[in-house]
């Protein structure tokens, strides 16, 4: 197989951002101008572009046409959307590349989260006939999940505060990230529930975003990029939209994503994991095998910074920029969509080509 | 020129859409029975009894045999609580939302439970379904799951009305709109009856309304640009088709204006004469109403020709 590297990531701070507008333009143009000066390439360098938004989020259709204008189509360029996150996009860029169709290509994710009332806009993900005439909000689904794993002895209410402890400070050297600072697990849980078992520091903010990451084939990589980070595997599955049916303590789209993307994954030796709730994070790193030798989430993680459809592209674009710096000789990105890790994509790196 | 205001302009967007939905022959025969208060599940292949139940059995694929009577108690299986309920949720006042495994049945359902207080919930706690007085074959035909020992509602049958085989579902959702520094500086201009546009400093290019950004170059746009209010009808169509929330009764004139001094025809309308004698190269000028431009109608000077207008087609 063709090698193709990640050799540029940029990402706009995570806040909500009364100036933004839900087509992203605001936040994609300086976002996609420091990743082209990272590069040292212009718009034109770009054979393939592909972006993921939603326009559950922008409240309009096609709200990614809009987008464009920060790419400058003109003349015609080659364009593709996912309405999922940018790291499906990132996929199809890849993709793209793999095949010989495009040398360099350009993956953005971008979404104003805080246009309406996120975790309400996220039921209409849900099963349309059963499910989302109810209008369950996303907040509520994963506290479902929360206690189950509590009830069944998986993880505690202090063992989630740990993680979102660890993960904000963790993200006091992310310049990106929303939420941060030195905390204790005892003071956190000394807080309300938002949705019992969830307390506010259990789930992402809610915040808007943009992210760009940059691919290259063999062939260019090496002259974009001192030290490209190879994408060694790459691979999503997702699990049953039926939530009642699923066994919500194991994650096998996690599971096999990651088997699938990398037979050695426990190796890597950094995962930026794209969890929404304190207990996914530890639902992920079981389901991937990750040990306890894995840096998890350096950034802070999405517990800091979850811009929806860019979080997860940012993960990736994180742990390639891990690779890039020499900090990481592997690492692994995640994301997830939809509700409760229904879904989950891997991205391996590595700062040796195969 | 004016510097646009800083603060961005915002405004309440609501938007409302129903989707009517065929049900499918498994959902179909489900939602029946809910109007009827009865629920259904499927059997898979497995043995295991999933209820709701699936439309195709997630190991086999194969559509399922006949549904079978569960429930309708169950028991709580996960819940998590809700204290400050969202519009168009089951219930108004706080309550659980929780997975319940109806009896008969190995797979749960996400229902609402009134039970009162949080701690009144519990994971293996029993639960029956309150029906809607009015069910129409929807899964809102249960109203919500109520605790089983509690006193029991006194029986009435209400009404079933399912539509054969369709559900409609309601959306309705509320944004706020945040208008970007272009269209803010736009719209601002519209205020004072003048038209603004705003100049790409790559390419050279005026747009109007202003995007903030350049789309042929993607880099910011900052030169500001007061148009004139006269323009050429590059193309235009006759809209003779009328639909809900129509402002002008057809049949009437849709064009593609090109403003004097911009490099991009915007949409409008154009009237003020009949329809028939709209034609391509019309000079036509804009018409100020309270919410800006009202629509543009004949200025009277000669026609443009067409050389001055044909690569903004």
């Amino acid at each position: 197989m063709s090698e193709v590297a990640v050799v540029g990531f940029a990402q706009s701070p995570v806040a909500v951002r009364d100036d933004a507008t839900t087509s992203g333009v605001e936040m994609l143009v300086p976002t996609i101008a420091e990743a082209f000066g990272a590069c040292g390439i212009t718009k034109s360098d770009i054979g393939f572009w592909c972006s993921g938004s939603s326009d559950y989020l922008a409240g309009r259709a096609f709200s990614f046409v809009s987008a464009v204008d920060a790419i400058g189509a003109v003349p015609p360029t080659m364009e593709s959307h996912v309405e999922m996150d940018g790291a499906w996009a990132l996929y199809e860029a890849w993709v793209k590349v793999l095949t010989g169709d495009a040398d360099i290509a350009l993956a953005y994710g971008f979404g104003k989260s805080s246009g309406a009332e996120l975790r309400r806009v996220l039921a209409l993900q849900l099963d349309p006939y059963l499910v989302a005439p109810l209008w369950p909000d996303s907040v509520s689904v994963a506290a479902l999940q929360a206690r189950l794993g509590l009830e069944a002895g998986r993880w505690t209410e202090k063992d989630m505060a740990e993680v979102a402890a660890r993960s904000r400070a963790a993200a006091a050297g992310n310049p990106a990230a929303q939420v941060s600072g030195s905390v204790t697990a005892a003071e956190l849980l000394d807080r309300p529930y938002v949705a019992e078992p969830l307390r506010a520091h259990d789930c992402a903010p809610v915040g808007d975003g943009a992210a760009v990451v940059i691919i290259a084939s063999a062939a260019r990589a090496r002259e974009l990029c001192e030290r490209p980070a190879w994408i060694t595997g790459f691979a999503h599955r997702i699990d049953s939209g039926s939530l009642g049916a699923r066994d919500l303590l194991s994650v096998p789209s996690a599971a096999g994503a990651s088997s699938a993307a990398s037979a050695d994954v426990g190796s890597v030796d950094v995962a930026e994991l794209h969890a929404p709730f304190t207990h996914q994070e530890i639902l992920l790193r079981e389901a991937m095998g990750l040990g306890g030798d894995v840096a998890i989430s350096p950034s802070g993680g999405a517990l800091c910074g979850n811009p929806m459809f860019a979080a997860g592209l940012a993960r990736i674009g994180l742990a390639a920029r891990a690779v890039m710096s020499g900090r990481a000789g592997r690492a692994l990105g995640h994301a997830t969509s939809g509700p409760a890790l229904q879904q989950n994509l891997v991205c391996v790196l590595s700062g040796a080509s195969s | 020129m004016t510097q646009p205001a800083t603060a961005p302009l915002r405004a309440p967007l609501d938007i409302e859409f129903d989707y009517t939905r065929s049900l499918g022959p498994v959902l179909s025969q489900f939602m029946a029975a809910l109007a009827q208060r009865r629920i259904l599940g499927a059997r898979g292949a497995d043995g295991r009894v999933h209820a709701p139940p699936f439309e195709y059995d997630p190991v086999t694929a194969e559509p399922p045999g006949d549904l079978l009577p569960v429930g309708p108690e169950g028991t709580v299986v996960s819940w998590s609580w809700m204290p400050e309920p969202l519009a168009g949720q089951p219930l108004a006042v706080p309550f659980a939302w929780a997975l319940i495994r109806l009896d008969g049945a190995d797979t749960a359902l996400l229902h609402a439970v009134d039970a009162g207080s949080a701690a009144a919930m519990r994971t293996g706690l029993r639960v029956r379904p309150r029906w809607s007085a009015a069910r129409t074959g929807s899964i809102r035909d249960i109203a919500c799951f109520e605790p089983s020992g509690g006193p029991a509602v006194p029986d009435d049958p209400g009404t079933a009305e399912a539509a054969d085989g369709m559900t409609v579902t309601p959306v309705r959702l509320h944004y706020m709109h945040t208008a970007s520094p272009g269209e803010g500086f736009y719209l601002r201009g519209l205020a004072e009856r003048r038209l603004l546009g705003q100049r790409c400093g790559v390419c050279g290019q005026v747009y109007v309304p202003p995007r903030g950004t350049c789309p042929a170059d993607g880099v910011p746009t900052h030169e500001e640009v007061e148009l004139s209010p006269s323009g050429t009808v590059t193309t235009f169509c006759i809209v003779n088709v009328g639909y809900p929330g129509q402002r002008v009764t057809p049949p009437y004139v849709a064009a593609a204006i090109l403003l004097d001094g911009a490099d991009i025809a915007f949409g409008h309308l154009v009237l003020g004469c009949d329809p028939s004698e709209v034609r391509m190269g019309m000079r036509v000028r804009a018409v100020w109403g309270d919410e800006g431009v009202s629509h543009f109608e004949p200025n009277g000077e000669a026609d443009a020709p067409y050389e001055s207008y044909e690569r903004f087609m």
